[in-house]
């Protein structure tokens, strides 16, 4: 890991850390900075397919459908305990993203992004045809899950720290993935597949693995954002969420999962601070987005670096 | 007999999503682009049907109009930020081309609200048509139809027997070969964009007196045309026709089919919900098994 | 003396065009196999098919005494099968060394390692270095690969093979497009190379070809029309008709 990407994520932690204590301690200031961290894991966890190993995925959205499902159902059978919600949610999304990957990874390019989208709206229309957990409608929970026993996610600080926590983890681990060994081989795949080859890697392993662990991040983002809301419905699996998180990616820069981050984070906050302004506020974001592919080349992280 | 229904509704709906697929093939295929904002480009048509069909009082007028203004809508649109994207990679085009849908479905609700609008069906053509015993057709319909096939066959023509048509074609079989051989590429690609523009704006006036214009009515269609194209092979104009009949078949019977099928299973109520979700599904289950035996889709362009 | 690779009746066919007939060779260890013959002689068609990038029709390869026929690229690769590209293939985003250190990583236990920076590895580093070192390109180690020169970016390809410690290189115009001095660095590097393993080597330039090479054989419309020592193909009749004739 280089310094100089370090500082900028380590930049963002401290202020995430420090805001409930400068003026945005309320409890909408803290639901906004949750979703916002929430977004960022999973735009981290993105970021490792499409920057690390160049697998543009349309479906990301599913990897948090199956978190939050895993929730529901479970909440339904009478389990909050998260200590036992969060790993069987977790493991529930990586399964789905080993069996739907194992398919997927067998295509490239354009195809790859149809075919992620395929089990993306197969994932959908499934949560909506669940009628025992609401259908289209959602489904509500009662509380927050307990930790140990204990209600302590129902804390608000608490919640805010957990998220950052968990944030500050998954750059971490997304990071190193990128640094590690394995993520030298993806990123090799990535630049020119026959080269890997030609010295011995079969990149088929390599990127079912990365996308079973970004299906894992997902997963958990899931659990949060259920947690976060107290609520779960299937426009949590919509395409245009698929696309949200693929934009964050985008638009914060490949480099590394700090332009993720950034992206996820400037994404929510931007949107929110536009609709306070005026109902219409996609008709200034959109022109924003068009100008920053036109003049930032390497995304918002790009802009920082100059 | 409701599956003849079906089956018309299932064609005609196919139609209309091969008009909107045709231009996004051919803008992919042959530039390169993946154009998210095609989407929009349909949405736009249907307004600018319904607005200029209540300004000249008449459906036709409507629709005379409302394909220049379409062209034009996406030439200036071609001018303004596309062409600023075809040497850039598929992720900055995607990213932009978003911005451009979010734009302009706030843009529409800034200006005629977010309530839908009517257009009505023409005169001409409403009533119904007896297709069997006992049981009308709407004629606007089957008009749509006929339209649709009509502007097929014109498209196969363009594409397959004149000279822009050819250098189309070798376009999306390899489109650097076109710059080396001389060609006006930069003319060449807004012709086809603004054919494309013009196609889609005429699926949405013809959609406007059967469907709600509202903001955002493009996204869906756009996933669908989508998936036309890539089950179809992309850059191919026959690929995507026979996709999205296919499509359009599966959607609208596997509609109509899959609640009385699950209504094996479940009860009445839950069967309704799961069905229309299970038909919903169909689609992508069948491009799924298309590209896991046609990687390339149905009717690759050779390259 | 037992061979390290064997093609055994390779044939290969692009609809009703034969771009690969019935060739049958072998490469033992210490020795420079080349493959002359014109344009279109089906030479890298071959060297596909002998590295797994190309299934052919019929016949078998055999490498180090197992049949490899039905292996990949990847797989004939751990194994000790490396090649080099005629249009050059490297990790344009990598940095020279970051290049061959992938190569030393494949060699050198499990990739599945996920925690550890790859780039901080002592042992992989100063592998990759030697190899760099090897082909005079150990000032250049933190470049990226994009902005080496042409003549630096074949040496590189040539220190990645070796990285490998491979049992047999196959060469695919090693010198294509380098200038005479870079030409004359690399035969020389070359000869230096060749007791370690066995190289099978495809290259246009007819003086490299006769200084480096133990063994010729001369590829014409797919067939091996004449396989024998340098001195034996230069008075062939056949060879100087089919190839060595008109001017190449």
């Amino acid at each position: 890991m280089r310094w100089r990407d370090a500082s900028l994520p380590l930049l963002v932690f401290a202020a995430l850390a420090i805001a409930p204590f400068i003026g945005f301690g309320q409890g909408h200031a803290l639901t906004l900075l949750a979703r916002a961290m929430i977004f960022g894991m999973a735009a981290m966890s993105l970021s490792l397919l499409v920057g690390g190993a160049g697998l543009v995925s349309l479906g990301h959205a599913a990897m948090l459908g199956v978190g939050a499902y895993a929730v529901v159902v479970l909440d339904h059978a009478g389990v909050t305990e998260a200590l036992v919600v969060l790993p069987v949610a977790v493991l529930a999304a990586a399964l789905f993203a080993l069996l739907t990957g194992a398919v997927a990874i067998r295509t490239s390019g354009v195809h790859f992004i149809m075919i992620t989208l395929a089990f993306g709206q197969m994932a959908f229309f499934t949560t909506s045809s669940l009628a025992i957990y609401g259908g289209d409608d959602g489904y509500t929970l009662f509380s927050r899950m307990e930790v140990a026993g204990s209600r302590f996610l129902e804390g608000r600080l608490a919640f805010h720290f957990t998220c950052l926590a968990l944030l500050a983890g998954t750059w971490l681990l997304v990071q190193a993935l990128l640094d590690s060994r394995f993520g030298r081989v993806l990123r090799a795949a990535q630049q020119n597949e026959v080269r890997a080859q030609a010295v011995g890697f079969a990149p088929y392993r390599y990127r079912l693995v990365a996308y079973v662990i970004a299906g894992a991040i997902g997963g958990m983002a899931g659990v949060l954002l259920s947690q976060a809301a107290e609520f779960v419905a299937p426009a949590y699996l919509t395409w245009q969420r698929s696309g949200d998180l693929l934009f964050m990616v985008i638009l914060g820069g490949l480099a590394g999962p700090h332009g993720a981050l950034v992206g996820a984070l400037a994404i929510v906050l931007i949107e929110e601070w536009l609709a306070e302004l005026t109902e219409h506020w996609r008709m200034i974001f959109g022109p924003m987005l068009i100008l920053c592919v036109f003049f930032l080349r390497g995304g918002l992280v790009g802009l920082l670096r100059r | 007999m409701l599956l003849v229904v079906q089956a018309l509704n299932g064609l005609q709906f196919g139609i209309l999503l091969f008009l909107v697929a045709a231009g996004l093939t051919l803008v992919f295929g042959v530039m390169d682009f993946i154009n998210l904002a095609h989407g929009v480009q349909y949405m736009i048509g249907a307004y600018l049907g319904a607005t200029l069909a209540a300004a000249t009082g008449s459906f036709w007028g409507g629709l005379l109009l409302a394909l220049p203004a379409a062209l034009l809508v996406g030439l200036v649109l071609e001018w303004l930020v596309f062409r600023h994207l075809y040497a850039r990679d598929h992720l900055s085009q995607v990213l932009a081309t978003f911005g451009v849908i979010l734009f302009l479905n706030q843009g529409v609700k800034f200006v005629f609200g977010a309530a839908p609008l009517q257009m009505p069906v023409p005169e001409a053509l409403s009533g119904g048509v007896p297709i069997m015993e006992g049981l009308l057709y709407p004629t606007y319909r089957l008009a749509i139809l006929a339209a649709g096939l009509a502007t097929a066959a014109l498209l196969w023509f363009l594409v397959e027997r004149t000279k822009a048509g050819m250098l189309v074609r070798a376009g999306a079989a390899n489109a650097p070969m076109l710059g080396a051989l001389g060609v006006n590429v930069d003319r060449l690609f807004m012709l086809v964009f603004g054919f494309g523009a013009m196609l889609a704006g005429f699926a949405g006036v013809m959609a406007a007196p059967i469907l709600s214009v509202e903001p955002g009515m493009g996204d869906n269609l756009l996933i669908l045309a989508f998936v036309v194209i890539v089950i179809g092979g992309i850059g191919s104009v026959r690929g995507a026709f026979i996709a999205a009949l296919l499509v359009g078949l599966v959607e609208t019977i596997g509609r109509s089919a899959m609640p009385d099928l699950m209504r094996l299973f479940l009860d009445p109520s839950a069967a309704r919900q799961a069905g229309a979700a299970m038909a919903s599904m169909l689609v992508y289950v069948v491009m799924a098994l298309i590209l896991a035996v046609k990687p390339a889709g149905l009717f690759p362009v050779k390259r | 003396m037992s061979a390290l690779l064997e093609l055994r009746g390779l044939s290969k066919r692009f609809g009703g065009l034969a771009v690969t007939q019935d060739v049958s060779l072998s490469l033992a260890l210490g020795e420079v196999h080349a493959l002359i013959g014109p344009n279109g002689a089906g030479k890298t068609t071959l060297i596909h098919q002998v590295s797994g990038t190309l299934a052919p029709d019929a016949g078998q390869v055999v490498f180090l005494g197992e049949d490899v026929t039905a292996l990949g690229l990847a797989a004939r690769a751990r194994r000790g099968l490396a090649r080099s590209f005629q249009i050059t293939c490297l990790l344009p985003g990598f940095s020279a060394l970051e290049n061959v250190a992938l190569a030393v990583q494949a060699r050198s236990g499990s990739s599945f390692r996920f925690f550890r920076p790859a780039r901080g590895e002592a042992a992989l580093n100063a592998r990759a270095m030697a190899a760099l070192d090897e082909m005079g390109l150990a000032a250049r180690a933190g470049v990226p690969a994009s902005a080496l020169s042409h003549g630096e970016k074949r040496q590189l390809e040539l220190a990645i093979a070796l990285a490998m410690e491979p049992r047999v290189l196959l060469l695919d115009e090693p010198l294509a497009g380098t200038g005479a001095e870079e030409a004359e660095r690399l035969i020389a590097l070359l000869r230096g190379l060749k007791q370690r393993f066995g190289i099978l080597l495809i290259e246009h330039d007819m003086p490299a070809v006769f200084a480096l090479a133990d063994r010729i054989s001369v590829l014409a419309q797919g067939k091996v029309i004449a396989s024998g020592t340098p001195d034996a193909i230069r008075a062939d009749a056949q060879v100087r008709a089919a190839y060595l004739g008109d001017d190449e």
